[in-house]
């Protein structure tokens, strides 16, 4: 088990490999479909992120609604794939991982290599579970969104698994390989 | 003639839809522990672990099981000996979803228009209503929480009948094969074979409406149920996708005469979050 705390730096990348567990410790922000599509088009209007992106980790999830009194609702990891035509511009404003659910297309495993950065995995579907290590939560921009915000949280011991490295691991490709007990007449195709 | 009043539809969707994403359902929790006593990879059964750890903690918290609380899904089979009295049935309906996933703390996740307007509505409405007119004074209700990691996942194909069953089956697989870590498994797979191509979707989502094991009444159907599920769970995607041998819950297949040059067939995922519930009022 590999402990991480946000900024990360090249040198803790470097050290991450496809299967590997980690425990996420320190702040991480939120972010769906409708802030990635605010992200990218403030940066070609040329304006500045409302975060700074350097060395962080981007978390793709829409909680429930905090009960009163309650920090959080559920707040499990969505499908990130919907995010990989986002991904470049984020990552060459520094952002170095980003935790969800599910496969990237094979051109974001290609881009985590270019830019030294890595995609991490939670647990889907275990969403009250995940939202106990959530130590606080508030809302830093786009608060219109609603369960869209970008949230700024602290976390502990927050578990995930690197699902793709810096040097093109992919830890779906290789479970399948391993696991698979029937011959396909078929080919399997991910996107691009 | 029974007459029923939609403030008690209201009051049920309402209520279905708190119950539905707070506590998992003691079928698929077996259908958990079942996965767990057969899975072989040591990080599977991990996973299904926190899947049974995460039922117990949402219950006891009324916590959503996933903060993908869904869209809801409503199926509604009504007696033409039934009148419906106090507004209109829909409105209900909605009104039910609107106050659960409020007054419930759920995620409103839908939005008002899908291309040039995504704005929240703000109260999960409209739910996606679908009604069938039946014999005699019943009034059943199913309720669904529908997820969109595994409906985006969902495929349709219009197959030829030289395509045969060969041809379903491997359009299954490769649905699922390429849904891959994507539609949260162990997934459920619903099913739909003929009809048109509106028809044969929605028997694909009629086929997850019902209950978990439920086999199809034609023999030859029932063992294509179990035939696909045992070759799902041998595709190696395991519990969320990282390796193993629980891919599939359960296979459920819905059919409908169709054209004589006609073969559709749907696939409709669902994750492991699985929430129907069923009530006659």
């Amino acid at each position: 088990m590999k402990r991480l705390t946000p900024p990360l730096t090249d040198e803790v990348l470097e050290g991450l490999r496809a299967g590997d567990k980690v425990l996420i410790t320190g702040r991480i922000y939120t972010a769906r479909d409708a802030a990635h599509k605010r992200f990218i088009e403030a940066l070609e209007r040329g304006e500045p992120l409302p975060i700074d992106l350097r060395g962080q980790i981007i978390y793709y999830v829409g909680p429930t609604p905090a009960r009163p009194g309650m920090i959080i609702g559920s707040a499990g990891p969505t499908t990130s794939l919907r995010m990989d035509k986002y991904m470049e511009p984020l990552l060459k404003a520094g952002l170095k991982a980003t935790i969800g659910k599910g496969y990237r297309s094979w051109r974001v495993v290609e881009l985590l290599k270019k830019y030294k950065a890595v995609y991490l995995v939670a647990t889907g579907g275990v969403g009250a579970l995940i939202s106990k290590r959530i130590k606080s939560a508030k809302v830093v921009a786009y608060e219109d969104l609603g369960p869209e915000a970008v949230r700024e949280l602290w976390v502990e011991d927050f578990p995930a698994i690197v699902a793709n490295d810096i040097y093109g691991g992919d830890i779906f490709r290789d479970g399948v390989e391993r696991w698979r007990r029937i011959d396909l007449k078929f080919e399997i195709t991910r996107p691009g | 003639m029974r007459t029923i009043d939609v403030r008690e539809v209201e009051e049920t969707v309402k209520k279905l839809a708190m119950e539905a994403n707070y506590y998992v359902d003691p079928s698929v929790k077996e259908a958990f522990i079942k996965a767990l006593k057969s899975e072989e990879s040591e990080l599977g059964r991990e996973i299904l672990n926190q899947m049974l750890e995460n039922a117990d903690l949402a219950a006891r918290e009324k916590l959503p099981t996933c903060q993908d609380t869904g869209v809801a899904i409503v199926y509604v089979e009504v007696g033409q000996d039934v009148r419906l009295v106090g507004g209109n049935l829909y409105d209900a309906i909605n009104r039910g979803v609107a106050k659960g996933y409020t007054e419930g703390y759920l995620r409103k996740s839908l939005v008002m228009d899908p291309l040039f307007n995504r704005k929240n509505t703000g109260d999960n409405t409209p739910a996606m209503i679908h009604v069938d007119i039946v014999p005699g004074d019943v009034f059943r209700l199913t309720f669904m929480a529908k997820g969109t990691g595994a409906e985006n996942m969902s495929r349709l194909a219009m197959l030829t009948p030289a395509d045969g069953v060969e041809g379903v089956k491997r359009f299954v697989l490769k649905t699922v094969a390429e849904a891959g870590p994507n539609a949260c498994p162990p997934v459920v797979v619903g099913i739909g074979i003929g009809g048109t191509f509106d028809m044969v979707g929605w028997l694909a989502k009629k086929a997850l409406l019902r209950p978990m094991g439920s086999r199809h009444p034609d023999p030859n159907y029932a063992r294509l149920e179990m035939e696909l599920l045992d070759e799902l769970n041998k595709l190696g995607l395991g519990p969320q996708g990282l390796g193993g041998l629980s891919t599939a819950l359960d296979v459920r297949i819905e059919t409908a005469p169709c054209h004589i040059g006609a073969l559709p067939v749907a696939v409709n995922l669902d994750c492991h979050a699985h929430r129907v519930r069923r009530v006659e009022l």
